[in-house]
């Protein structure tokens, strides 16, 4: 009989792990809460650095957890565990047995009207870097109509200590280089601003998405955060800032703003984490055994993590993650 | 002889002689300046900003640069009305520190 692996979550991390863990002759089963497998980046357009579809990545993971055990619509409800291994309870009220656990549970997109001074839900044309990326996805959103000046708000939920997120989200300096570039595409009358405190272009090919950004679409990126949003009478938004690198406070007529908004941990599994004594780390999200060599362990023999579930990730990140927590769970099993 | 020129004096900021006892002193009961990434949020929302030099990111640079005359000439534009506080990203409480700036 092949060894059970039990992976909650079928976003990036949890099909990829699946796919390697299956490929290695063991038996994983991914439960998924949505209807399909995918996750966030399912619901992207196109992916920083290089504009690459989104779907082609989709599709290939899901060509490659064929044949892997799926439950889709299904949580898990109960998890104990004995000499033997953990057992599971499904909320199809299947009963699993399984000899690890991988959670590949994710990340939730921080909830905008947390940072009520944005005005997110209370002005029409405040919206979320999610849901900018259902628009190219869709082409349908009634809050976006022929806007001629767009502006974008880095670190929505990030690096603030009023929303207690001090990490930074790593990925939305790119993905909001990559909007302001599609949205210029989309409207290419527009005056595109970014509102940045550091453009944090780290990895390969960034920085040249950043000189694209500046030398094909003339994004006018400002040093500043903005503190206000407020409506005119004309129902345009007025923001302030400052421009910290010419020294003056700076107001600003928009008829778009995109909140980039961060990373918070996906609290529903916080149950399940919880009966498997996997602890939380200092920003919310799940502790890792160690920082260098223990990064998809916990404190917990056999509960193994991966992906966006330990800290924002980005998708390369949580590939290889993933493929990292697969050799984890195997030496496990043969341990 | 004057021919008539002269020289200006240096602009650079002399960090060898910078005093940095006050700054230091307010690091003692407000240890969260040190946290300070300067993105202007309490310049922006600031009142007294909006018509004067005013801004607090400056002042902390001010303190840190050896020119503690020039913070504490700004400050007097303050209205210690405390928007700076509300919006800090980092939790700075702006309005005490301006006050214990003074003191």
């Amino acid at each position: 009989m092949k060894e059970k692996i039990l992976i909650i979550g079928g976003g990036a991390a949890g099909m990829e792990a699946a796919s390697q863990l299956y490929k290695m002759g063991l038996h994983p089963v991914i439960i998924e809460k949505s209807e399909a497998l995918g996750g966030h980046i399912a619901q992207w357009d196109r992916l920083f650095p290089a504009f690459h579809p989104a779907k082609d990545v989709v599709e290939k993971m899901l060509d490659d957890v064929k044949g892997v055990d799926v439950r889709l619509e299904t949580e898990v409800v109960d998890i104990q565990r004995d000499n033997n291994g953990f057992h599971a309870v499904l909320s199809n009220n299947e009963k699993l047995d399984v000899q690890a656990v991988v959670l590949a549970t994710g990340f939730d997109v921080f909830k905008a009207e947390r940072k009520q001074e944005y005005g997110y839900g209370i002005y029409n044309n405040v919206i979320t870097n999610a849901e900018l990326e259902q628009f190219f996805r869709t082409g349908k959103d009634e809050r976006i109509n022929h806007p001629k000046r767009i502006g974008f708000v880095h670190c929505v939920g990030a690096r603030d200590v009023k929303v207690c997120n001090t990490y930074c989200s790593k990925v939305c300096c790119a993905t909001a280089l990559k909007q302001a570039c599609e949205v210029k595409e989309v409207f290419p009358d527009a005056e595109v601003y970014t509102f940045y405190m550091d453009l944090r272009m780290f990895g390969p090919g960034y920085e040249d998405l950043y000189l694209k950004t500046q030398k094909d679409f003339d994004v006018k990126c400002v040093r500043g955060r903005v503190c206000e949003v407020s409506e005119n009478m004309d129902g345009k938004l007025v923001i302030k800032a400052e421009d910290t690198l010419f020294g003056k406070p700076l107001k600003m007529t928009l008829d778009l703003l995109v909140l980039m908004c961060s990373m918070e941990k996906n609290k529903s599994i916080n149950a399940i984490q919880q009966k498997l004594g996997v602890a939380d780390n200092s920003d919310g999200f799940m502790q890792s055994k160690d920082t260098y060599l223990g990064m998809n362990e916990t404190a917990q023999e056999g509960v193994f993590v991966a992906g966006a579930c330990t800290a924002p990730k980005s998708l390369p990140d949580t590939i290889a993650e993933a493929r990292a927590v697969a050799v984890e769970v195997f030496n496990y099993i043969n341990r | 002889m004057d021919f008539g020129f002269s020289l200006s004096p240096s602009s650079h900021v002399k960090m060898d002689d910078v005093d940095l006892s006050t700054f230091n002193r307010l690091k003692e009961t407000n240890p969260d300046i040190n946290t300070c990434i300067a993105c202007g949020s309490c310049n922006a929302t600031c009142t007294a900003g909006q018509f004067t030099e005013m801004s607090f990111r400056r002042i902390l640079l001010m303190l840190q640069r050896g020119k503690e005359d020039e913070a504490k000439k700004m400050i007097q534009r303050c209205m210690l009305c405390g928007k700076c506080t509300l919006v800090c990203p980092r939790g700075i409480n702006i309005r005490r520190l301006l006050l214990d700036i003074t003191r």
